[in-house]
């Protein structure tokens, strides 16, 4: 009966438009295999994510994260395997934008926001609900718009700087900007790559907190370096290594597995 | 609303809107009811020739449009604005009739004299004003969306996209030259009679063409900056800034980008055609890779990004150029080139930039 109503509500929409994850995964990466010049960026690389999940993702340099993501968000196509997103969305016949607006937000690795626009203004640009050209040209702002801006500020902790520009944001705040242009998205999925990177203990604390707080209503996963912050955020962990998944469950056996203490925990205990 | 969206906290554009409001009145009075021996009374070829700079500065605005705010540095722009001026031309040409050397009915002399029997296809409907003034739009813009489509889809971006915007403009002075193109070769279309009617060489003529270059050039001014203040707007320097974060936020940059490219080159191709009645001909030169270049240094000296600096940064220039090509000619492309490392190393915002850090200094 579940499953017939939500079969009803989405039939305005193209059945692969329709993200159902009902006793699925919401992101399934099957045998993925990438290959630039010969080198195995991704070598045959299985991975599922829950729908609510918080996934950590770790992996010396070189190990396939960052390609990882590129393939999700549909910049770089694999040489085979597959990839979807919940049961019926197949993410290797999308592009980025199509992908981006079917619910995947993404934060990259150096932080990025427009520069020359307010941090209100990045929010507002991150939310347009018809990104096309004509609906934009002739958008006006709702007050209830005008009010989930004021909210996400809050929640990333940005409503002093609301009228700043985003380029004269320290490097932190323009971290949480980005994970705030995410939020405004109302995306399913958040892929956010090195959230922590070049922040203080107390920035990191507080990301720490933030991604705590999404995951649930939306699906996270993070890559990232920095292993005291992963031991405070992750339930799961994955561990990548030469483009394969190395290892994978709860932070502790993770790091008690003797392989991974070989090619990750060890090189950088020493 | 919308006046407030486009006027409030933009001094310059009420400025410049109120300068050539100014304009409008004061230019026609000048020349037509003055007496000519009145200190006052301007002459009908400087009518003229301020006529030409506000094409130029439409123009300019058109490419401030897509370089200062969607980071397209195009340097074939002068290749829309000339394709707008022969689709004037053409028509300036058929206004000519059995007027001509030949005195034949329909064909220009340049056909007469090339032994062709009749007219070209391409050449019917040009009889026809508002069939022109159509073309004058549809041509640039129709070219624009093919070459946008074709290099923005590639993702041509970048210093590889200003080249190829470069060859564009330069085969097109090629396929001009040729005779065979019907558009009268390495001479153009010129020897002009009439325009509606009315004779290009009258005094009244002249000015309603300024007047008419005046309104072209506030309207053109209104239309990009309702563009650059809407959301549209702002996605372009989003895409201009950080294209990959505007992508993955789930903008379509191409389409944004070819939008906005083909909006230009119309607005270019309007310039170019307000251009050729005043200028009394069009050849292959305009489409010279060299006007394009120069057309980019009267954006970068007024101040990229703010549309009315375009404006003034396009009547500077091509003042100091009418100064300079009687004194000394042969400097002039020196004068050109030193101007633009002058303004890249000491200006990079213009001398719209150079005025505002003036006035917060002041205000400091």
């Amino acid at each position: 009966m579940h499953e017939a109503s939500v079969q009803a509500a989405a039939a305005a929409k193209p059945l692969d438009e329709t993200l159902l994850v009902a006793g699925g995964y919401i992101l399934y990466l099957d045998k993925l295999t990438v290959t630039f010049d010969g080198f195995r960026a991704l070598n045959e690389l299985s991975l599922y994510v829950e729908e609510g999940e918080l996934r950590c993702i770790i992996g010396p340099n070189g190990a396939g994260k960052t390609t990882l993501m590129d393939v999700v968000t549909g910049k770089t196509r694999p040489d085979s395997g597959s990839a979807y997103f919940g049961r019926t969305i197949n993410l290797l016949e999308k592009s980025e934008p199509e992908i981006a607006r079917l619910g995947i937000g993404r934060k990259f690795q150096k932080p990025t926001v427009f520069a020359n626009h307010t941090v209100a203004e990045n929010l507002e640009l991150a939310m347009l609900p018809d990104k096309r050209v004509w609906p934009a040209l002739l958008k006006v702002m709702s007050a209830e718009e005008r009010d989930r801006v004021a909210a996400t500020l809050d929640t990333i902790g940005l409503a002093a700087e609301a009228d700043r520009p985003a380029g004269a944001l320290s490097h932190g705040q323009k971290q949480w900007l980005e994970i705030g242009m995410l939020l405004m998205q109302n995306p399913k999925l958040l892929l956010v790559d090195e959230p922590v990177a070049g922040m203080t203990k107390q920035e990191t604390e507080a990301t720490a907190e933030l991604l705590l707080s999404l995951a649930g209503e939306h699906s996270v996963v993070v890559v990232e370096h920095d292993m005291e912050f992963v031991r405070s955020i992750a339930r799961k962990v994955t561990v990548l290594h030469e483009g394969a998944v190395l290892a994978e469950g709860p932070m502790d056996e993770i790091q008690n597995d003797p392989r991974v203490i070989e090619v990750y925990l060890g090189e950088a205990d020493a | 609303m919308l006046t407030a969206r486009l006027l409030d906290h933009d001094r310059g554009g009420v400025v410049l809107l109120a300068v050539l409001a100014a304009l409008a009145v004061g230019v026609p009075v000048c020349n037509l009811l003055v007496p000519p021996d009145s200190p006052l009374h301007l002459s009908t070829f400087t009518v003229t020739v301020w006529g030409k700079y506000l094409c130029y500065a439409l123009l300019a605005i058109a490419l401030d449009l897509v370089w200062g705010y969607a980071g397209i540095l195009s340097l074939g722009h002068g290749a829309f604005f000339a394709l707008g001026g022969y689709a004037m031309g053409m028509y300036l040409m058929r206004q000519i009739g059995p007027r001509g050397v030949y005195g034949h009915p329909e064909l220009p002399d340049f056909m007469v004299f090339l032994n062709w029997e009749k007219l070209p296809w391409y050449w019917h409907g040009f009889d026809q004003f508002w069939f022109a003034a159509l073309m004058v739009i549809a041509v640039p813009g129709l070219l624009a969306f093919v070459f946008g489509w074709l290099a923005f889809r590639s993702r041509v971006t970048g210093v590889y996209l200003s080249i190829i915007t470069q060859a564009l403009t330069y085969a097109l002075m090629l396929a001009f030259f040729r005779n065979e193109m019907g558009f009268g070769g390495n001479n153009g279309l010129t020897d002009f009679k009439d325009i509606l009617g009315a004779s290009l060489q009258a005094d009244g003529t002249r000015v309603v063409l300024f007047v008419a270059a005046a309104i072209a050039l506030a309207g053109g001014y209104l239309l990009c900056r309702a563009i650059v203040t809407s959301k549209a707007g702002g996605v372009l320097v989003a895409i201009r800034d950080a294209e990959d974060r505007a992508r993955f936020l789930g903008y379509e940059v191409e389409r944004y980008k070819l939008w906005v490219f083909t909006v230009s080159a119309m607005l270019a191709g309007l310039a170019g055609a307000l251009y050729v009645p005043q200028a009394g001909i069009i050849n292959p030169n305009e489409f010279q890779p060299l006007n394009s270049i120069e057309l980019v240094v009267w954006v970068a000296v007024g101040g990229r990004g703010t549309l009315y600096g375009a404006a003034l940064g396009a009547v500077l220039v091509n003042y100091l150029k009418s100064i300079f090509t009687v004194q000394m000619p042969e400097a002039w492309l020196y004068v050109l080139g030193a101007l633009f490392v002058a303004v890249t190393l000491t200006l990079p915002r213009g001398v719209i930039g150079a005025f505002s850090r003036l006035r917060r200094v002041r205000h400091a």
